[in-house]
């Protein structure tokens, strides 16, 4: 059924062009390595999971030719998106995105990128978020967290990746649903946000379970709320956003996309690929160590997605005065 | 002793003859890959991890670190015999590597290169095998107030050096600073001094870049211009002989390869730094504690060696935060964790416990790796000198090759390498002007670390400077860094008040 609806959408974008009309979905092959751009510098949560899909395909050999993590990280992703948009060959470009796929363009119009236009290939996961905070402070529980913070007011210090995205956004949530007035200081990765809560330079962080872990299981850093839809098996005790009576879970997105005019066999050809990697146990087992959320995504599902995320974060931006 | 008995354990582990071999290959194709400009340690093992799945993580963690070893070992021989930077952590080594070798004396500074890297990375494995877990909390303790004054330090000891013209160190500083903001800000969110809107400038100015154009293609038309067009080669010979003299000698310089171990493993220990700084102030520190400071970037072994053991000494020192905290204290640590992660292990606080056959077989694979990594280097110096016979009209464009190259490799993308041959010529006007250079390569390495952590400490503090003279840890760093950087200052006031005196008598 999915692939179909692939198939329909691509003969859709392809027919005026005389394309691709008799070719079957798996009639793609790669005749070169394949530039897999990562829009984030090496080291770095979005990196390593890349880097862990290219060795997943090599493994297991699942591809004929290669794929070549090449790193993109300026711009808050823009240089990946600019390059991925103008790729020359669009049937050997792809690239990992993050949410920085729909915040970039919309801070950035200049770059006259439209993220809608690229090539849907997989959703791989979602990365979950939670509020993280160290054991001294005491706090043990949301509630008692909320009451404290609006007591200090901007003596409370969050820190989070970037400024602008998604720790941001989260912190900007709270703020306006809570009543707290939380500074907010941006840093360059997750890893040194946990470092700067576990080395209690900062009081609070929203990090990703995978950038926090070594801290938790050290019992350093306690997670009070998670900004999920339902609680994450490995953090039991931390309720759901949801629970306490908001109506919010913020996910960040772990997709993998084509440059835009990527041919219908091209795409599904990658869809495909990364259906393989999503079935292996490494993704699996990877996925549950890191408590990663979302099914697989490809095609029209996909880009359905993104359309309706696109909106939300054009709405979280507006609210924070930046689009 | 727990730590004897584990660390015995753990040599068990590294001399299995898998693990010994993939030592031995690690480290020999560490020291090529170093020796490659562009090419340094961050590339070799973001390369080669995907082969290491044919092994156990052990193994698989043994060869990446050997590789990483090999590649600052390698890192000094393209720096001392082309006067390119073979790897970003070897720049400094270029300060003095590099006239040493245009004075004939080349296999004396790749001696001192191999000598000063295994003393650092001994040193370091030391402090590493005894007292990692404490280190790491002092790691933890460095928050960004600290990280600046550390930075602020750093800038000093290199405008405090008597000898240069400080305005024009100030000056080349500033260059630095200014290529150092190019690309995206973090603290706004937004891109600035993207200069005519082009998008190479987004991803910054990598200072590999800048680093290459200056000692690469800067030199080599340096190199054009005063000998015009019809260089002399120095000649160097190799003899037994010569080589255990150039050892007696190079033995005797203990401050820098002192100066140059401690300080590189506690700056490589400080997640954010890594090795490049971590050479750059041993260089600096080494020259103002140096009695002939004068000497320094003419040729002095002493600017070799602090650098080399400092840079090998960060290496082991990026590892205890990437095993203690999961951080890495380097980009090529953050390689290795990502390769852990996908072998399953998790690295953080409870790994010296949980996976202590893995923390304690990669150690004792440290010291084995260093053992190898400085015979080979030895043993290959004959062959690295070979390099310098051949006549320049053959040398320069090969020289000229592996700027490109080098240029080319850490992005990927041919606007940096347009950037790198226009800061060569830059370089070589500003040569020309007598300017020094080092400065603005320091700048340009340390200025985005300095930068966003004095932000992020005056978004903290409301705006308040006083932070970094209150922090137990920031206020004596800061303190030192202010008395060095008004030393000058002090200086030319003394030789004002000696010249009013004599000009009395």
């Amino acid at each position: 059924m999915k692939i179909s609806r692939r198939c329909l959408m691509g003969l859709a974008v392809f027919a005026g062009l005389g394309l691709a009309v008799n070719a079957s979905a798996q009639a793609f092959e790669p005749v070169k390595p394949v530039d897999f751009i990562i829009m984030a510098g090496k080291g770095g949560g979005a990196d390593k999971m890349a880097r862990l899909m290219q060795t997943i395909v090599e493994k297991h050999k699942m591809a004929s030719k290669p794929l070549i993590p090449i790193n993109k990280p300026g711009g808050s992703g823009a240089e990946a998106l600019v390059h991925v948009q103008n790729a020359k060959d669009q049937d050997h470009t792809i690239m990992v995105t993050l949410n920085s796929f729909y915040t970039t363009p919309m801070r950035q119009p200049g770059l006259g990128v439209d993220s809608m236009k690229f090539a849907p290939v997989a959703r791989m996961a979602e990365d979950t978020f939670l509020l993280w905070v160290h054991k001294d402070s005491g706090l043990t529980s949301f509630e008692q967290w909320v009451d404290h913070v609006k007591s200090v007011g901007d003596q409370w210090v969050m820190g989070g990746t970037g400024k602008l995205q998604e720790d941001q956004l989260i912190t900007d949530f709270l703020n306006s649903n809570f009543d707290l007035k939380m500074k907010y200081v941006p840093y360059k990765g997750g890893g040194t946000v946990a470092k700067q809560v576990a080395g209690k330079h900062i009081n609070s962080s929203v990090n990703n379970p995978s950038e926090i872990e070594g801290f938790y299981n050290a019992g350093v850093a306690i997670p009070l709320v998670a900004f999920t839809k339902e609680r994450l098996d490995k953090f039991p005790n931390a309720p759901t956003m949801i629970e306490k009576g908001q109506d919010f879970a913020y996910y960040m997105q772990r997709s993998v996309v084509g440059a835009p005019g990527m041919s219908a066999d091209a795409q599904a050809y990658y869809t495909s690929l990364f259906k393989k990697v999503f079935d292996s146990k490494e993704w699996q087992d990877y996925r549950a160590s890191k408590s990663l959320y979302g099914d697989f995504l490809s095609g029209a599902e996909l880009q359905a997605y993104w359309k309706v995320n696109n909106e939300t974060h054009r709405k979280m931006l507006a609210k924070a005065g930046a689009s | 002793m727990d730590i004897i008995q584990h660390l015995l354990g753990g040599f068990l582990i590294a001399f299995e003859p898998l693990n010994l071999g993939l030592v031995v290959v690690g480290v020999t194709v560490g020291l090529f890959i170093g020796a490659m400009p562009g090419l340094g340690s961050v590339n070799g093992v973001a390369i080669l991890l995907p082969l290491t799945f044919l092994v156990p993580p052990t193994s698989a963690i043994i060869f990446l670190a050997a590789i990483y070893y090999g590649a600052m070992y390698g890192g000094a021989i393209s720096s001392i015999m082309l006067g390119i930077p073979g790897a970003s952590t070897a720049v400094a080594t270029t300060f003095d590597g590099r006239p040493l070798a245009l004075k004939g004396l080349a296999d004396k500074a790749l001696i001192a290169a191999a000598v000063a890297s295994f003393f650092g990375g001994t040193i370091s494995i030391i402090l590493f095998t005894g007292f990692a877990p404490a280190l790491a909390s002092v790691a933890l303790d460095f928050g960004d107030q600290e990280i600046f004054a550390l930075m602020l330090l750093a800038f000093a000891t290199f405008v405090g050096l008597g000898g240069d013209d400080i305005a024009k160190t100030v000056f080349s500083i500033c260059i630095g600073l200014v290529f150092s903001a190019v690309g995206m800000d973090i603290i706004s969110g937004t891109p600035r001094l993207v200069f005519f809107d082009i998008i190479g400038f987004l991803h910054g100015i990598n200072f590999l870049v800048l680093a290459i154009g200056v000692y690469g293609i800067g030199e080599m038309l340096w190199t054009i211009d005063s000998t015009r067009g019809n260089p002399m080669m120095s000649k160097v010979e190799v003899s037994a002989s010569r080589t255990v003299s150039h050892l007696k000698d190079v033995l005797k310089e203990w401050k820098p390869a002192w100066i140059g171990s401690l300080l590189g493993f506690f700056v490589g220990i400080l997640p954010a730094a890594g090795a490049t700084p971590g050479a750059l102030m041993a260089y600096g520190i080494s020259k103002m504690t140096s009695k002939t400071p004068e000497n320094y970037g003419k040729g002095d072994v002493g600017g070799v060696i602090a650098p080399e053991a400092a840079n090998n000494a960060a290496s082991t020192g990026a590892m205890l935060p990437m095993l203690t905290l999961g951080i890495p204290g380097s980009p090529t640590t953050a390689i290795l964790l990502g390769g852990m992660v996908i072998w399953g292990l998790v690295p953080g606080p409870m790994m010296f416990i949980e996976q202590s056959d893995f923390v304690w077989g990669l150690t004792a694979s440290l010291y084995a790796a260093n053992f190898f990594a400085v015979i080979i280097n030895i043993l290959f110096i004959p062959v690295f000198l070979y390099v310098l016979k051949m006549p320049f009209t053959v040398l320069a464009p090969i020289i000229f090759v592996l700027c490109l190259v080098g240029g080319y490799a850490p992005t990927e993308d041919m606007h940096d390498v347009w950037l790198m041959v226009i800061f060569g010529f830059g370089a070589y006007a500003l040569r020309k002007l007598d300017y020094p250079l080092a400065p603005a390569v320091l700048a340009i390495v340390l200025g985005p670390i300095a930068e966003p952590a004095l932000r992020q400490s005056l978004i903290i503090s409301g705006g308040d400077a006083t932070v970094f003279f209150t922090r137990p840890i920031a206020g004596p760093i800061t303190m030192i860094a202010i008395v060095l950087l008004l030393l000058p200052l002090v200086q030319v006031y003394r030789k004002k008040r000696k010249q009013a005196k004599n000009a009395e008598v």
